[in-house]
């Protein structure tokens, strides 16, 4: 059985990569086809998959605020709230960003560099 | 009771103003940053104890021949309404301020805290979804991203390094295990604790000169330990052309910016002075490699503990006059 962590992921990249609102049924049943496509390589992440199991999976990234629910609908449909691309530049926004507080938050190996002195360093380099 | 009152807060006041000044001049730090990290957080420690302490004894002068005989009038005061007739106006106005003070730095470290550590969760939730694990170990993830970025994020046993896509195509292996060792001793030295202490400190008062300048001291500082630590297994040459890659391809650059690629990220406007962090890590970056370039000594021995006993006086004298007479007495 794979762990919830590998099941979020798992499920937030269909959900990524299908564009549009899916239930938790088709997700199932698209988890268990990519184990059947791998194929007895490890990490098999649909195996023996219940759908309830899928659900709980769902709940805990609506609660990170991941996935949202269409209203209305039964059974519920679910989408990502943003693309891959989107939740990737608000981590390098965090990265880079200049919220006084982001040193305490995580260590840069390179903090921001001046357009002078990043010239000086290409010189240094031989580069450019 | 006067006099210590005094003292007290002509140190505060050395310690706000032209100590971290003249600190924050001074070319030694560079060539022993360990040192000079003890240094700072003596004198932000021994800042604060002395600015309490000052008005604390002050307050407490009419109703105590010391600090522990006032606090205690002080508590019969409070909770059995006795008279307050002793204390005046001023004296009444030093304690609140003392105690205002207290509770505003206590409440800021923790406030701040609670807020490093729910932005870090947030990370860690995405880093799980979007970033896959690197074969250089368990503790290190590789981000879908272009621009070399290497990061780390504490948190015990969860701390992870990141490196970007773009990292790990722009250095060869060499350098590669130079930036992950500069990183993993950010996680070993607890650098985060120190950072987050010192943002606080900064946090909590803004105003005070030696606020700004212990967190940007101390910033470079850590880089600076990181960077002798990775010294230890990468050669010098390895490291600067490391440091000259990354900060060359990061946003600072204006190709960079190109190489970010997509509109998602242009909401991250790198390069301005002032944004990203500004002056102080720009420094940071020239200071570093400078210091590689030309390597000075470590201070002698005798001078570092010189400075060594000069932190331990500063946290023992306040501390000593603040409690000694009330044990005495």
């Amino acid at each position: 059985m794979a762990s919830l962590g590998e099941l979020e992921r798992a499920v937030m990249d269909l959900l990524w990569a299908g564009h549009e609102a899916a239930t938790a049924n088709t997700l199932r049943d698209l988890l268990a086809q990519s184990t059947r496509a791998e194929n007895g390589t490890a990490g098999h992440v649909g195996k023996d998959l219940a759908v309830t199991t899928v659900l709980t999976v769902l709940s805990r990234l609506e609660r990170k605020g991941l996935v949202e629910r269409e209203r209305g609908t039964r059974p519920h449909r679910y989408q990502a709230v943003s693309s891959r691309e989107d939740h990737t530049a608000e981590l390098m926004h965090e990265v880079l960003g200049s919220a006084p507080d982001r040193e305490a938050v995580l260590a840069r190996f390179i903090g921001s560099v001046t357009d002078t002195e990043a010239e000086t360093l290409r010189k240094l380099l031989g580069l450019s | 009771m006067f006099w210590t009152s005094w003292f007290l807060a002509v140190l505060a006041i050395a310690l706000a103003w032209p100590v971290p000044i003249l600190l924050s001049r001074a070319q030694w730090p560079a060539r022993s940053p360990f040192t000079a990290m003890l240094l700072w957080q003596a004198i932000a420690l021994a800042g604060g104890l002395s600015m309490i302490g000052a008005m604390l004894v002050y307050g407490l002068e009419p109703i105590g021949d010391n600090l522990l005989a006032g606090l205690k009038s002080l508590a019969g005061m409070v909770f059995n309404n006795a008279p307050t007739t002793e204390l005046g106006f001023w004296h009444i106005f030093a304690l609140s301020a003392a105690a205002l003070l207290t509770a505003h730095l206590v409440f800021t470290l923790l406030l701040t805290f609670y807020k490093i550590q729910r932005q870090r969760r947030r990370h860690r939730e995405l880093l799980a979804l979007l970033a896959s694990p690197s074969a250089d170990g368990p503790r290190t993830m590789v981000i879908n991203v272009d621009s070399p970025v290497a990061y780390c994020l504490p948190g015990g046993a969860r701390s992870v390094t990141v490196l970007s896509d773009g990292l790990m195509a722009a250095l060869e292996p060499a350098e590669l295990r130079a930036v992950l060792n500069h990183e993993n001793a950010h996680l070993d030295q607890r650098h985060h604790l120190l950072l987050w202490a010192f943002a606080a400190w900064r946090q909590a008062l803004p105003w005070l000169p030696t606020t700004r300048l212990a967190q940007e001291a101390v910033s470079s500082l850590i880089e600076m330990l990181a960077d002798d630590v990775a010294l230890k297994t990468a050669s010098k040459a390895t490291l600067i052309k490391a440091i000259a890659i990354v900060a060359s391809g990061s946003p600072g650059a204006p190709d960079a910016r190109m190489a970010f690629g997509g509109p998602e990220l242009s909401d991250v406007e790198p390069g301005q002075p002032g944004a990203l962090g500004g002056a102080g890590s720009a420094r940071t970056t020239a200071s570093r490699v400078s210091r590689l370039l030309s390597p000075q000594p470590p201070l002698p021995e005798p001078v570092r503990a010189a400075v060594l006993v000069a932190c331990l006086l500063l946290l023992a004298v306040p501390t000593a006059l603040l409690i000694v007479p009330g044990l005495l007495g």
